[in-house]
């Protein structure tokens, strides 16, 4: 009996051990290797940190600001810029907007820059935030400025 | 009634996931319960076969 | 502990339990949906559409927990070689599994008309499609093993192997720039989603926990009943000739 006992704890002692030590080293590998390439999008702010060539293919992921969106004469082409409070990339878009893309709210494209440094973007997809409200009523953070990386930039964020 | 079932132009997205939800729900509980009871029978007359040897 | 690996008692318990989890998700269903559609407003931003957040995120949290519950069984399935712990794994992978792929399909339903695409290969979604492969990999197991011992072992092993994709799914929306939206309910600083849309949202996260209950213990006695079907056949075939 006292032989079962200690096989049992071996058992536990064994198995927990197993199990912390995987999923702690999968966690580690993956923050410390896999952070950016497991990123869906670069922001602003990482156009020029990252040197990004013109021509080079990538998402964009921000704010749209607010004010900046505007419509094209030949009427199909639609214009905004993507922040992330701490930088500003203007984008070119031809093509269906989705229903949740507004001014101040978040969007992901996919394009490239061209020579003048303006985004052409293929494709534009809405992000939405994790607010849930009836209609008419503000959330408390709306009209702030927030970078998911920088909270006293986000906070000196004046617009424009 | 309309425009409840219109869903502000949203019908087709949120029915079918109204629908899908039900669907697959429905069918795991009934698939369950039907193997259950198949499962309770086949133990039952194991259990009888075993007495009618002894 | 013991007191629940005689299947005997487990049974009493279950019919016990069954008839007040099965009365409770009646219920919870009957008020969760009258809330989802007729009691909650449209969002400010999302419209009417908002509506299938009360089917996909109750799926989404039931597939993590029940994952959860399928570890926690395996854990002790191999720490303890409890046989009980062995089926309640098994018992509980089919609906985690059906939970994960209607996380997934619902999610996708919502994602077309508001983020303008069905699918994104971002953290999240592709770690939640990562957990259904998980179950499907659970069951497969289970299936492909003849020896039910060896089986349970192999399975229980990939359970316990895949709970480093559950913290994965929780914080890949905060660890990585994602197109789905991070947490608005279990999130530090309190929820971030209107009272009147949180009733709805919570009486249907609570009809998906009963109806996990429910299903599992009818799994469980499905799972105890086909053990002694085996143990039947095994004591069958091992009689010795000539003993009718």
């Amino acid at each position: 009996m006292a032989g079962l006992q200690t096989r049992k704890k071996q058992r536990l002692v064994v198995v927990s051990l197993a199990v912390t030590t995987l999923v702690g080293a999968s966690l580690l590998v993956l923050l410390a290797l896999g952070g950016d390439s497991l990123s869906l999008f670069l922001q602003p702010s990482d156009i020029k940190d990252r040197q990004v060539e013109t021509g080079q293919h990538f998402r964009l992921g921000g704010l749209v600001e607010t004010g900046s969106f505007s419509r094209l004469d030949d009427g199909l082409t639609y214009r905004f810029a993507v922040t992330d409070c701490l930088a500003t990339q203007p984008v070119e878009f031809t093509g269906l907007l989705p229903d949740l893309f507004r001014e101040g709210q978040g969007v992901v494209t996919e394009g490239e820059l061209n020579s003048s440094g303006v985004f052409i973007a293929s494709t534009v997809l809405a992000k939405h935030d994790e607010n849930y409200r009836p209609p008419g009523t503000m959330p408390k953070a709306e009209g702030q400025c927030s970078h998911p990386n920088d909270q006293a930039a986000a906070a000196s964020y004046t617009g424009g | 009634m309309a425009e409840f079932f219109d869903m502000g132009g949203y019908a087709l997205y949120v029915w079918t996931a109204y629908g899908v939800s039900a669907a697959a729900l429905v069918w795991l509980a009934v698939s369950t319960r039907k193997q259950l009871k198949e499962s309770a029978e086949a133990v039952e007359s194991a259990r009888a076969r075993r007495k009618g040897r002894v | 502990m013991h007191r629940f690996a005689n299947p005997a008692q487990f049974n009493r318990l279950a019919d016990v339990i069954l008839p007040w989890a099965i009365g409770a998700m009646v219920l919870l269903f009957g008020a969760g949906l009258y809330y989802a559609f007729w009691a909650s407003p449209p969002d400010y931003q999302q419209g009417e559409s908002v509506r299938v957040m009360y089917i996909h995120v109750p799926a989404a949290w039931l597939a993590m927990f029940t994952y959860m519950v399928t570890a926690a069984a395996s854990f002790t399935a191999l720490v303890w070689r409890h046989p009980l712990a062995l089926l309640a794994g098994k018992a509980a992978a089919p609906a985690g599994a059906v939970f994960t792929a209607l996380a997934l399909l619902t999610g996708m339903l919502w994602g077309k008309p508001m983020w303008g695409t069905f699918w994104v290969w971002d953290g999240r979604l592709t770690s939640v499609l990562v957990l259904f492969f998980l179950y499907l990999g659970y069951m497969a197991l289970w299936q492909a093993i003849d020896d039910e011992e060896k089986a349970g072992r192999a399975a229980s092993i990939l359970a316990l192997v895949g709970v480093v994709n559950i913290p994965i799914i929780k914080f890949s929306v905060d660890w990585w720039s994602t197109l789905h939206q991070p947490a608005s309910v279990i999130r530090l600083d309190g929820p971030t989603i209107d009272g009147s849309m949180l009733t709805p949202l919570l009486l249907m996260a609570g009809a998906y926990q009963a109806y996990f209950v429910v299903v599992f213990l009818w799994r469980m006695k499905l799972e105890i009943n086909r053990r002694k079907l085996s143990v039947a056949r095994q004591a069958m075939m091992h009689a010795p000739v000539g003993a009718e």
